[in-house]
C-alpha cells in the first residue's frame, strides 16, 4: 500500500487514543490587525512525539505558549489532558502547568543555582519531600541525562549541549504528563545534538510521557518523532509521519525537507521591482 | 505646514501620551500584584536575607567610604563659615542635622539607586531576556512572589540601615577633621549635638525619608526589570532608567517631604 501523501492524516496514526493536547481552529494574534495564528488543528495522542515544525518565526513558539497557558487564543480551542486551557483560573493553570514540564530554548537555567539546584527546584517548590530524598531523584534525573557529575557545576560552566540536556532534566523532574521542547537542537553541535535527540525520544517511552518539539532541525526530527505538523505564515500547511514526509511531493514539505533557497517560501522579501527600485529604463 | 503633517504630529503626541498612561496604568497594577505577592515572598525568608545580603551588605563599601567623606568635606567647608561668626563649637551640630536629616537619607538614596537598584534592574531584566521568568511561571511558580517581592523588601528593608550607617560615618568623618584635625574642643562638638538634635524631629523624620526612598527605589527597579525588553538593548536602557528615575523621584520626594517634616523652618 502506498504512503498517503503529507497533508492528510494516516489512518496508521492511532486516534483512538488517549488526546493529550487537541486545538480546534485556533486563532492568535497579540493585536487587532495582525495575525500570528490562523485556524490551527493539531491533536496530539498520548504517548507520542509530535514535531511542529517551520521557518523562524511563523508561529511555532506561539502555539507551545498557547498550550501552556501563558498566551489566550483570540478564537478557537486549546485542551490539555481533557482541560480547556483558557478558561483556566489562575489556580487551575498552576495545576496544569504542574503536569507539563518545558524545555526553554537555550535552556533558561537559573543562573544564580547550580545544576543540582535548578533541577531540585521544581521539586523543593511543589512537593513536602526530604532533602534526602530531592538528592536521589535530583541525581537520578541527572544520571539519565548523563551528567550526575556535573551536579555541582554552575550553568555558565555548561557547554550548550550540557545545559540543554540539565534543563531536560529539570524539564521532567516531576515526571510530568506532557513536554514540551522549544528549539531544543538550536545552536548544538552534532553529537550534543544527537544526544538530546536521542534523551527526547527515551525519556518520552521510558516515563510514558507525552512530546511536543518545535524545531526547524528537519533531520533530526525525522529520526525521533511519530508524527510532524508543518507551520508557515501562522498555518497548517502540511502534516505527516517521517516516512509520509520523506515521500512526499508537496512543494513546501519538499522545500524545508530539501533546505531550498526559493520555493513556497520566497527568497526575497516583498520589495519594489529592481527596474523601479535602481531606476532603471529601457533607452 | 500642510495638514498631514499636523495630523501626524498630534498623532505622534497621541500615541506618546498613550503609552506613558499605559506604562503608568501597568506600573500601577504592577505595585499592587507585588504588594500582593509579599506575604508569599516574605514567607520564603532566605530569599529576603539573600537579598538584604545582595542590596545592603555588599553596597556597604560605598556608602561607609562616602559618608565618611561627605561628614570630613561638610566639617571643613562647615568650619570655614562658622568660625567667621565666631560659633565654631556648633560645627558638630550643623554636621549632624545635615546629614541626619537631609544628606543621610538622600545621598544613600542615590548611592543605593546606581548600586544596589541598577543590579536589580539588571539582574531581573537579564533573566526575563533568558526566559528564566517564563520558565518559572511554567513551573508554576510565580515570579512576582518568587523573584520580585523578595527584592523588593530586600531593599525596602536594606535602605534605612545604609542610611544610618552612612550618617554614622559622616558624623565620625566630621569628627575627626573637626575635632582631631582642627582642633575643636571634643566635649562641645558632642554636648552641643546631643542638646540640638532632637530624636522625634530630626532622628525619626530621617528615618522616615530613608524608608520612603528604599520603596521609591526598590519599586523602580523592580519594576524596570520586569518591565525590560527582553534584549541587551533593552536591559541597558532599563538599567538606566533606574537610577535616572530613582535619582529624580527621590530628590523630588525629598523637597516634599521636607515642607511636611519640617514646618518650623517655614517660608515666609
Amino acid at each position: 500500500m502506498p504512503t498517503p501523501p503529507a497533508g492528510r492524516t494516516p489512518a496508521a496514526f492511532d486516534r483512538r487514543r488517549t488526546t493529550a493536547v487537541e486545538l480546534d481552529n485556533v486563532t492568535f494574534g497579540y493585536d487587532r490587525t495582525r495575525l500570528v495564528l490562523s485556524g490551527i488543528t493539531m491533536s496530539i495522542p498520548r504517548g507520542r512525539v509530535v514535531a511542529i515544525m517551520g521557518g523562524s518565526g511563523c508561529g511555532k513558539t506561539t502555539i507551545l505558549r498557547l498550550i501552556g497557558g501563558q498566551l489566550r487564543p483570540r478564537e478557537g480551542r486549546v485542551v490539555v489532558a481533557g482541560r480547556s486551557v483558557p478558561d483556566l483560573d489562575r489556580d487551575g493553570l498552576y495545576a496544569l502547568r504542574r503536569e507539563v514540564g518545558m524545555l526553554f530554548q537555550f535552556g533558561a537555567l537559573f543562573t544564580d543555582m547550580t545544576v543540582f539546584e535548578n533541577i531540585a527546584f521544581p521539586l523543593r517548590e511543589h512537593t513536602d519531600l526530604s532533602e534526602e530524598m530531592i538528592r536521589d531523584l535530583v541525581l537520578m534525573k541527572l544520571n539519565a541525562v548523563g551528567l550526575r557529575g556535573a551536579a555541582s557545576l554552575v550553568p555558565s560552566s555548561l557547554s550548550g549541549g550540557m545545559a540543554r540536556r540539565v534543563a531536560l532534566a529539570r524539564a521532567i523532574a516531576l515526571d510530568p504528563m506532557l513536554a514540551m521542547y522549544d528549539e531544543p537542537f538550536a545552536g548544538l553541535d552534532p553529537i550534543s545534538l544527537g544526544i538530546v535527540g536521542q534523551l527526547i525520544r527515551k525519556l518520552n517511552d521510558a516515563l510514558g510521557i507525552t512530546s511536543v518539539i518545535v524545531t526547524h532541525d528537519v533531520y533530526e526530527s525525522l529520526k525521533i518523532v511519530d508524527y510532524l505538523y508543518f507551520v508557515s505564515e501562522g498555518r497548517i500547511v502540511a502534516q505527516g509521519t517521517p516516512a509520509e514526509v520523506r515521500a512526499s511531493t508537496d512543494p513546501f514539505v519538499r522545500q524545508f525537507v530539501d533546505g531550498e533557497a526559493d520555493g513556497p517560501v520566497p527568497f526575497h522579501v516583498k520589495a519594489l521591482p529592481l527596474e523601479e527600485e535602481f531606476a532603471l529604463h529601457a533607452g | 505646514m500642510p495638514a498631514s503633517a499636523i495630523a501626524d504630529g498630534l498623532r505622534r503626541v497621541g500615541a506618546g501620551t498613550r503609552r506613558v498612561f499605559a506604562r503608568l496604568g501597568f506600573a500601577a497594577r504592577f505595585t499592587v500584584a507585588v504588594l500582593a505577592h509579599s506575604p508569599d515572598g516574605l514567607r520564603r525568608i532566605r530569599l529576603t536575607l539573600r537579598e538584604i545580603y545582595f542590596s545592603g551588605v555588599l553596597s556597604l563599601v560605598i556608602i561607609l567610604v562616602s559618608g565618611l567623606f561627605v561628614g570630613m568635606v561638610l566639617a571643613l567647608q562647615g568650619y570655614d563659615v562658622l568660625q567667621r561668626y565666631g560659633a565654631s563649637e556648633s560645627l558638630g551640630v550643623l554636621v549632624a542635622l545635615s546629614l541626619v536629616r537631609e544628606l543621610g537619607p538622600v545621598v544613600a538614596g542615590l548611592l543605593f539607586a546606581s548600586r544596589a537598584g541598577s543590579a536589580i534592574t539588571a539582574e531581573i531584566g537579564l533573566m526575563k531576556a533568558t526566559d528564566q521568568l517564563s520558565a518559572m511561571e511554567m513551573m508554576a511558580v510565580d515570579p512576582l512572589a518568587r523573584v520580585v517581592a523578595p527584592r523588593f523588601w530586600g531593599g525596602v528593608i536594606s535602605m534605612p540601615l545604609l542610611a544610618a550607617l552612612f550618617s554614622t560615618l559622616g558624623i565620625y568623618g566630621a569628627y575627626l577633621v573637626g575635632v582631631k584635625l582642627i582642633g575643636i574642643d571634643a566635649g562641645a562638638f558632642w554636648g552641643n549635638m546631643q542638646s540640638a538634635v532632637d530624636f522625634r524631629e530630626d532622628v525619626v523624620n530621617g528615618i522616615i525619608k530613608s524608608v520612603v526612598f528604599g520603596l521609591i527605589v526598590s519599586l523602580i527597579a523592580v519594576f524596570e526589570g520586569y518591565d525590560a525588553a527582553p534584549t541587551a538593548e533593552g536591559v541597558s536602557g532599563a538599567t538606566t532608567r533606574t537610577v535616572v528615575g530613582s535619582s529624580l523621584t527621590i530628590l523630588a520626594a525629598d523637597f516634599v517631604l521636607t515642607v511636611f517634616m519640617f514646618r518650623g523652618v517655614g517660608v515666609g
